[in-house]
Formats: structure tokens, C-alpha cells, sequence
């Protein structure tokens, strides 16, 4: 077995080696999909590796070289890298399989671009995910905003190329225009970039007035992954892609890297105890309580599914700015653990909604009335992953909400409570109604007005499910969201140092 | 006499003798490529001589070299150090580069009878250019500027059998560049004045307690001037049509060099000559330079997006990255003069790229025009590729050299407490992600246009020299040893009172 430190390097190189052996085998396609599999699956044993020895204390490292004085591309895992680059690696591995029966059954061009794009696409998440330094951080972030862009415009035409353009303004736009100022900020003010428990500012900054907020402001929208409003237009634009990158880059590694750093730059930049004493991140406290309704407002006025489900997202990462923006530990804990919650439930969604189309080319959500009855497995995996973005038990969406209102409760912003409780309820409305109707109402092809339907069971013999590949991802992914509800206390456990000061 | 000792005046002289020469060679016969091989032959050869110097100026300090074994004051002296080592590195490198990459691209843009005369002018362009940069006597600058820049008029004007604007071209160029060349002669007469000599050591040494208004009215002269030939805003109109209309390999060598040749000259006359403890210096950077950068900075890159002609988008783009290097100087800190030092190297790579890019285009497309980009990741891949990642470069995309550059500018903004130019510095680079962009989409996403479609990849002899400048753009962007440290040490030596 291999070092934890050389793991972290060997998650970066591996995706690597196997986009070039991707695009050795365009001639053989099942070679090609082979080749993805066989990069999936190392993927999830290097990870694991790491997520292990974190687990047991250690924080293994590894640094590469220094660009500019004092300024090393380095890497170390800590808990919360640690889940996220397993969360990566191992729903990165599900969508291969996913893609696989979503672009065959789609009959979709170009696809050995296609994975070789999604290779270095989770190469750089891991970089994200691994990264010691804010500097490295930036690094691998502009390299995934860079690697998507094929796999947005994957279509090439009008669509695409109109997505294709606000997804690299706005993500480019901030990340050059307020990220890469703010992180030279930082370095200017501490002489440091490094992630360091505790922060770093807190000492240099002790009576700097405004500075540490504007910081947090440059920071807060500077990444404009984490899509808080008014940054989140890139992200229902990144619609048009193929659904297996809305279901992996829009739900888990591009958007979780976003606000993954925010909260990495929140506990380790700023930290905590900082943030909790000066009020800095207050502000953006209100902006992304604004965000949860906003996006979730909008998400019910959207009948295309995707817009409605990417709405959804903005809304639910705002859930994790939050956490950060809360400035308690329990809020940072409930951040940390949508992270991973979030990802498995709207990956499901995603990879549903994917099914749904290649199955019956359907986009809009009215025309999926009694669909499930054709569909259940792919409703019954919806009906899970909803039930867990709306937060219900027994599923792990549940467990984030209950700590980020205890952190509300512990910063003293109870309004906050009230957001939370009003956004679940939102929830219920626009994405629980999806599989309800999909089960109970008749088909809407006639146009009559909706009508409850007589019959009392599923007909097993008229089911026109998706390919395999299309229907049993999303059911592993449904899978991961009950086991993140019975295993919660484990990764509870496992999180907590983050919010230890030493 | 050995050969080291000589070594500081070798990428003159030889230069300087084998331009002639080149005009004796056939231009008709095998191609031209006699004189092609000749001229590329030199340009490496020069580049060995600038890689030793830097080798050796790195290793073991400053080098005074006397021309004629005249002792300065009264004799000239070439003074080589850190700062105009990389600079002479740079120019001849991009030389070496240009020289092999241009054949294919300027046989089919010019006369072929004028091949052997445009490897002369190729050569002359940049001894001029190393003359301007080597030397440590103030009138010898302007000696070889003037041969740099009258060689540029006649190779911007040899555009004219393609396009006959590149005649008013360059005639605007040569009354513009010689207004610039008067001024920056009248600044010199009136320094010699207050002291008697032209040295620019034993210059620093008179000026250094000698603060008056015919001192103040020179150094203005001086960096007007200068800022003419570096295309300051608002100085830089004479720079868009010529960069346009001049053949695509002559656009590829002058954008990388001659500019950042004369910015290097106003940093080496603020701080070598001047020197910076002089307080008219720091009214020149607050209330000129930093101005006219800022404004340089904005107005040119909004310009650069609407411009349907990719040369004249490049060179506007030129005018606001030679607003970054000036900004670096105004700050009037060691940290700004580095961080202006490793941009004007690392912007040499970046637009030399692009114009070779350029240049493939032109060959295979026969346009500039941005329309003739149209779906040109799919006819010329290897091209688009090297249009692609210099461009990321130019955008200031970390693993790129402009990413160095953009922090290096940012982390002096931030720690000579100017926040507020620190934001500037990347709202402008926000416009070039519009102009660079919009060039990508059309390259990537766009179906290309009747006609254009049997167009086939560049040849290797162009590819090689594109993508070695390319690699050069990645290669320092992650390894900074040679340019940010060196940079730092050159601007340490500089602002350290003379060396």
C-alpha cells in the first residue's frame, strides 16, 4: 500500500494517465469506457487511503514545487478535503457508469472529448480538494472552471455556446476579478497562504476596521462556485450540457469545490473564533439566507426540470455558505455535512431527470404526470433524493438542517431558523410534487385538467424504463443518502477537528 | 585576447557585420534560403552570446565592457547586470525564434526578391534593438534606436505587397517613431548640458545632487520619448495599423521586443541615470506614468474587443499590457519595478505567441480578419491549441507565465498599500478575457466559414518555434527561477542606487 502523501499525489495523476489512455483508445469505445472505470475505481482506493489516515490524526502532505518565492503548489488532507476528494472519487466513478448509458443511449458526438474533459475535470477537484494553500486552491479552481467548459458546450450549438459563455464570464469574471485580489490580499497581510487551523488572519488583522469583511465579500463572491446570488447565473446556464455533467460538475465537484472552499477559507483563513468576534461574515450571513429563498423561488416558477433542479442547487449551497457565514461550529459542521448530503441527493435528482429524458425525451416537469407509473424505479429514486434535499428523515439531508439551525440558535439569529424552516417547506413543494404527481396523477397528454388516476397498482407489464445504466446509478446514489442518515454520528466524528482550535 | 573577455560585444558586432552580408545573398536561388539560414544562424548565435552574458552577469555581478579599450567616461561602455541581461535574452531569443519560423510565412507575404534584404533589416531591427539594451552610454541608445527603429519602418512597409495600408503604416510609424527619437535627443542634449557627459554612470554621479530645471526638463524629454516608442497611451496610435499591416513574422518579432526594449530604457534612465531619489521621478510616476497606465489599461483593451482585425485586437492588447509594466514602475517600490521587469519578459512570450499564431493563419487562411477564425480548432488544431493557451496566459490563468506576472503586480499593489490599483490591474484583465474569448469561441465553437473549410495545419518549421514560445509561457509560469528571481535581484541592483 502506498503512502497517504503519495495517495494525494497519485489522485491528481492518476485521472491524469487516464485521460491519455482515454484518448489512446478513441477507436474502441468499451476500451475507452474500461479505461474510465479502471481511473474510477483507483480513484476511490487512493482516496480511501487518505480518508483513512486522516482519520486516524495524521495529516499527510505533499509539496510539489514553489512557484514564486514562499509560494509552494502543496497539498495536505485534512477531514474535511479528506470526504470531499472520497465523495469525488466515489460519485465520480457512479456518473462513469451513468454517462456510459446516458451518452450511448443518447447517441451523443465527440464522447471521447467528452471523458477525456471529465478526467482532468476530477483531477483538479482533487487538487481542490487536497490543496494546503489558498494559492494551490486557486490553481486547481481556475483548471476545473477550465476543464467544464468543453463539457458544457458539449453540443456546439447556439444553446451551448450562449451557456458556454456566461459559465466562463462569471466563473473567470470573479475568480480573476475578486478571488485572485483577495487571495494576494491575504498573502500581502500575513505573509501566508497556507491553511492553517485557527486562520491566519486573526492576529495581523486584530483592529482592521472593515478589511476583514470586505475580504469576506471578495471571497464570499470571488467563488463563484458556491453560486451565491446575484454570482449564480452560470449555474442554470450550465444546463445545456449532457445530463451526466449537470448530475456530477452541477451538483458535486464543480459547485461543492465552490463552496467547499468557502468554508475551507472560512474555518482556515479567517477561522472561526475571528469571523464569530469581529462580525465579518454577518453580512454575507443575510446574503446567502436571501439566496435560500430566492433560488427556491425561482426553482418553483421552472417548469424544465433541469432549471427547476439547478435552482434547487443554488438554493441548497447557499445552505452551506451559511453554515460558514454563521460563524459557530455547529454551523461549520452542518456546512461540512450538506456538503457531502447534498451531493448525494441531487445527484440522484440529476441522474433521474437524465434517465427520464433518454427514456422519453421529456424536459418539462408538467409532462411527467404519470410517468411513474412507466418509471418507477427512476421515480422511486427521485422520490428518495428529493425526500432528502427536502431534509426528511430518514435521510442524510436531514442531519445538516438540524445542525445549521442549532448553529443559527448558537450565533443568536433565530430569523435564520425561520429561513431554514421556509425553505424546507418550499422544498417539499417544487421537488416533492415531481414523483407525487409522476405516481398518482394520469398522463397530461390530452390536455384535460389533471385527474387522480384509478388504478391502484403499477402495472409491471407497460414499465418503459431508461437503459440499466441510466436507472441503477441513481439508485446507488439513493442508497448513499439513506446511509449517510444511518451513518451520520461516524462522520460527525470524523469532521469535528475542523472546528478544534489548537 | 580571448574570446570571453570579448564576449559582452559579440551579439553586436556579429550581428552588426553578418546584416550586410545578408543583402549579397541570393534571394532567387534554392528558395532564399540561403539568406534564411544565415540570418537564423546569427540570431542563434547572438542569443548564445545574451545566454552566457545572463549566465555570467547572474553568477559573478555587473560587466563594463570598454569598446576600443576606451576608458569611460570618454570611451563607450557596454554595462551589463542583471536587468538588461534579461532583456537582451529575451530579445535575441525571440529572434532565434522568429528567424527559423518566418521563412514559410514571408515568402508567401512578400517579393521574393526582397528575401535577402528582409533578413538584413530582420538583423539590423535587432542589433538595434541589443544595442539600445546593452549599452551603458546614454547617446549610444539613441544611436541604436534609431537603427532599430529605421530598420522597423522598412519591414513594416514590406507588408505592402499584401496590404497597401502597411505603406501609410509605416510611414505614420516613421514620423511618429522619429518625433519620439527627437524628443528623447533633445532630453540627452539638455542632460549633457547640465553635466558635460553621456556616460550614464558618471551621468548619475553629476546629476546626484544637481536638482535643477534644465535636469527636470530632460528627463521629461527623455521618458516622452520613450513613451512614444513604447506606445504609452495616449503615444500609441502610431502602433495599431503597424503591427497590422507589417508581414506576420515581422508583427511576431517587434511585439515581443521593441516595446519592452523601450520600457526597459525608461526603467534603466529613471533609475541609472536619474535616479530615484530624485523627486521629480516620483511626480513623472504619479502624475504621468501611473495616469496615463491606468487609462492605457482600460482605454486600450476596450478597444481591443471591438476590433474585427486580430493584429490591430493584438496590438491595442499590447497598449494596455505595456500600462501594466508602467503601473509596476509608478509605484516607485523595488517589489513594482520587479514585478514590471518579469512582466515586460513574460509579455514578450505571451504576444510573441499569439502573433506567431497569427502568422500560421495568415499562412494557411490568408486573413487576418477574425472571421477567417472560425472553426479553426478543427482545421488547424495545433494552432488553435497555441492561440488557446497563449491566450490563457494573457488572461493571467494560473500554470501560465501572465498568472506570475498578474501576481507579482498584484502583490506589489497590495503591499505599497494601493488596494485600489490592485483592483484596477484585474478589471482590466477582465477585458481581455472579452477580447481573448471571443477569438476562443469563434476557434472552438463556431463552423468555419464557405470556403475556408480545406485549409490544412501550418508547417512544422512554424509549428516548432509557436510552440516552443508556448512552452516557454507554461514552462515560466511554473518554474519563476530564472525570471521572478532574477527580476527581483535587477530590481533590487537598480533601485540600490545604480548597481
Amino acid at each position: 500500500m502506498i503512502s497517504p502523501g503519495a495517495a494525494i499525489i497519485a489522485s491528481l495523476a492518476v485521472p491524469l494517465a487516464g485521460m491519455v489512455a482515454i484518448w489512446l483508445s478513441d477507436r474502441s469505445p468499451n476500451l475507452r469506457e474500461a479505461m474510465t472505470l479502471i481511473t474510477g475505481i483507483s480513484l476511490i482506493a487512493l482516496s480511501i487511503i487518505v480518508f483513512l489516515a486522516v482519520g486516524e490524526g495524521a495529516r499527510p502532505g505533499y509539496i510539489l514545487f514553489t512557484v514564486v518565492g514562499g509560494l509552494p503548489i502543496a497539498f495536505q488532507a485534512e477531514p474535511l478535503g479528506a470526504m470531499f476528494a472520497v465523495l469525488a472519487g466515489v460519485l465520480w466513478t457512479v456518473n462513469s457508469l451513468y454517462s456510459i448509458g446516458y451518452m450511448r443511449g443518447h447517441h451523443e458526438k465527440h464522447q471521447t472529448r467528452f471523458y477525456m474533459s471529465f478526467a482532468v475535470a476530477i483531477s483538479s477537484a482533487m487538487g481542490v480538494a487536497y490543496a494546503a494553500n489558498l494559492f494551490t486552491l486557486f490553481i486547481f479552481y481556475e483548471v476545473l472552471t477550465l476543464s467544464t467548459f468543453p463539457l458544457v458546450t458539449h453540443k456546439g450549438d447556439d444553446a451551448a455556446r450562449k451557456g458556454g459563455r456566461v459559465y466562463l464570464g462569471i466563473l473567470m469574471g470573479t475568480s480573476i476579478g475578486l478571488l485572485l485580489p483577495a487571495i494576494v490580499w491575504v498573502y500581502s497581510i500575513a505573509g501566508t497562504t497556507d491553511f492553517t487551523p485557527g486562520g491566519i488572519l486573526a492576529a495581523p488583522l486584530a483592529d482592521a476596521g472593515a478589511l476583514p469583511m470586505i475580504l469576506m465579500g471578495l471571497f464570499a463572491f470571488g467563488v463563484a462556485k458556491a453560486a451565491l446570488i446575484p454570482v449564480h447565473p452560470w449555474l442554470p446556464n450550465a444546463m445545456v450540457a449532457p445530463t451526466p455533467v449537470s448530475a456530477f460538475l452541477h451538483a458535486v465537484a464543480v459547485v461543492k469545490a465552490g463552496v467547499f472552499s468557502v468554508l475551507k477559507i472560512a474555518v482556515y483563513i479567517f477561522g472561526v473564533d475571528f469571523l464569530n468576534v469581529t462580525g465579518a461574515a454577518t453580512p454575507f450571513m443575510w446574503i446567502a439566507a436571501a439566496s435560500i429563498l430566492l433560488a427556491s423561488a425561482i426553482a418553483m416558477q421552472k417548469d424544465n426540470l433541469k432549471a427547476r433542479l439547478a435552482y434547487s442547487t443554488v438554493s441548497q449551497l447557499s445552505y452551506v455558505t451559511l453554515g460558514a457565514m454563521l460563524a459557530t461550529s455547529m454551523g461549520v459542521m452542518g456546512g461540512a455535512m450538506q456538503i457531502a448530503a447534498h451531493a448525494a441527493g441531487k445527484m440522484t435528482l440529476f441522474m433521474c431527470a437524465g434517465a427520464i429524458y433518454v427514456a422519453t425525451h421529456k424536459t418539462q416537469v408538467s409532462e411527467l404526470r404519470g410517468l411513474g407509473r412507466k418509471m418507477p424505479f427512476t421515480f422511486f429514486a427521485f422520490f428518495i433524493g428529493a425526500m432528502s434535499i427536502v431534509g426528511l428523515p430518514p435521510l442524510g439531508g436531514s442531519w445538516p438542517k438540524f445542525l445549521l439551525m442549532l448553529g443559527a440558535a448558537d450565533a443568536g439569529h433565530l430569523a435564520i431558523i425561520g429561513v431554514l424552516i421556509v425553505s424546507s417547506l418550499l422544498n417539499v413543494a417544487y421537488l416533492l410534487s415531481i414523483p407525487v404527481q409522476a405516481f398518482y396523477l394520469e398522463p397530461a397528454e390530452s390536455g384535460a385538467k389533471p385527474q387522480g388516476s384509478g388504478a391502484a397498482a403499477i402495472d409491471w407489464r407497460t414499465i418503459k424504463e431508461a437503459p440499466i445504466l441510466c436507472v441503477v446509478p441513481p439508485m446507488i446514489t439513493a442508497l448513499f443518502a439513506l446511509l449517510l442518515f444511518i451513518f451520520a454520528d461516524p462522520l460527525y466524528a470524523y469532521l469535528t477537528p475542523i472546528v478544534e482550535t489548537q | 585576447m580571448n574570446l570571453e573577455a570579448q564576449l559582452p560585444v559579440l551579439p553586436i558586432i556579429v550581428p552588426l557585420i553578418a546584416a550586410p552580408l545578408t543583402i549579397l545573398m541570393p534571394s532567387l536561388r534554392y528558395g532564399g534560403r540561403i539568406p534564411h539560414l544565415w540570418a537564423t544562424a546569427v540570431a542563434f548565435a547572438a542569443f548564445a552570446a545574451c545566454a552566457a552574458l545572463l549566465a555570467s552577469v547572474a553568477a559573478g555581478g555587473p560587466i563594463s565592457y570598454h569598446l576600443g579599450d576606451w576608458a569611460p567616461p570618454i570611451g563607450i561602455e557596454y554595462r551589463i547586470d542583471l536587468a538588461n541581461a534579461l532583456v537582451l535574452t529575451l530579445v535575441s531569443g525571440i529572434a532565434a525564434l522568429v528567424m527559423p519560423f518566418s521563412y514559410e510565412s514571408i515568402r508567401s507575404e512578400i517579393d521574393a526578391r526582397q528575401l535577402s534584404l528582409f533578413y538584413a533589416a530582420m538583423l539590423i531591427c535587432m542589433v538595434g534593438l541589443l544595442g539600445v539594451t546593452i549599452t551603458g552610454d546614454a547617446f549610444n541608445v539613441f544611436v541604436f534606436l534609431e537603427i532599430s527603429s529605421l530598420s522597423t519602418y522598412a519591414l513594416v512597409a514590406l507588408g505592402g505587397k499584401e496590404d497597401r495600408r502597411a505603406l501609410t503604416a509605416a510611414f505614420n510609424y516613421l514620423v511618429m517613431g522619429t518625433i519620439g527619437a527627437t524628443f528623447f535627443v533633445i532630453g540627452l542634449g539638455l542632460l549633457y548640458q547640465a553635466t558635460g557627459t553621456l556616460n550614464m554612470a558618471d551621468l548619475k554621479y553629476h546629476l546626484a545632487n544637481d536638482n535643477n530645471r534644465m535636469v527636470e526638463a530632460g528627463f521629461a524629454f527623455i521618458l516622452v520619448g520613450m513613451g512614444l516608442k513604447a506606445a504609452m497611451f495616449p503615444m500609441h496610435l502610431w502602433m495599431p495599423n503597424a503591427y497590422a499591416y507589417a508581414p506576420s513574422a515581422v508583427s511576431a518579432f517587434i511585439a515581443a521586443t521593441s516595446t519592452k526594449v523601450a520600457v526597459y530604457v525608461i526603467i534603466r534612465f529613471t533609475y541609472s541615470v536619474i535616479g530615484s531619489d530624485f523627486g521629480f521621478a516620483e511626480a513623472a510616476f504619479d502624475y504621468l506614468l501611473m495616469p496615463m497606465a491606468i487609462a492605457g489599461m482600460f482605454f486600450a483593451s476596450i478597444v481591443a474587443v471591438f476590433q474585427d482585425d486580430l493584429k490591430r485586437m493584438l496590438a491595442y492588447s499590447s497598449v494596455g499590457q505595456i500600462g501594466y509594466m508602467l503601473l509596476g514602475i509608478s509605484f516607485g517600490t523595488e517589489q513594482g519595478l520587479a514585478a514590471s521587469l518579469v512582466h515586460l519578459l513574460n509579455h514578450g512570450l505571451m504576444k510573441g505567441a499569439l502573433f506567431m499564431a497569427a502568422a500560421c493563419v495568415m499562412l494557411r487562411v490568408g486573413t487576418h480578419a477574425c472571421g477567417g477564425y472560425a472553426g479553426l480548432a478543427r482545421r488547424m488544431p495545433l494552432t488553435a491549441g497555441a492561440f488557446i493557451i497563449a491566450g490563457l496566459s494573457l488572461i493571467g490563468v494560473p500554470l501560465t507565465v501572465g498568472f506570475i506576472s498578474k501576481w507579482q503586480l498584484l502583490s506589489a499593489a497590495f503591499d505599497s498599500g494601493r488596494a485600489w490599483a490592485g483592483f484596477l490591474i484585474v478589471a482590466s484583465s477582465l477585458i481581455s478575457i472579452l477580447y481573448i474569448g471571443r477569438v476562443v469561441e469563434l476557434m472552438l465553437l463556431r463552423e468555419p466559414t464557405e470556403g475556408f473549410a480545406a485549409v490544412r495545419e501550418a508547417p512544422l518549421s512554424m509549428l516548432i518555434p509557436m510552440w516552443l514560445l508556448v512552452a516557454a509561457n507554461v514552462y515560466f509560469g511554473v518554474n519563476t527561477d530564472l525570471t521572478v528571481d532574477l527580476a527581483e535581484r535587477a530590481a533590487q541592483a537598480l533601485m540600490g542606487g545604480g548597481q
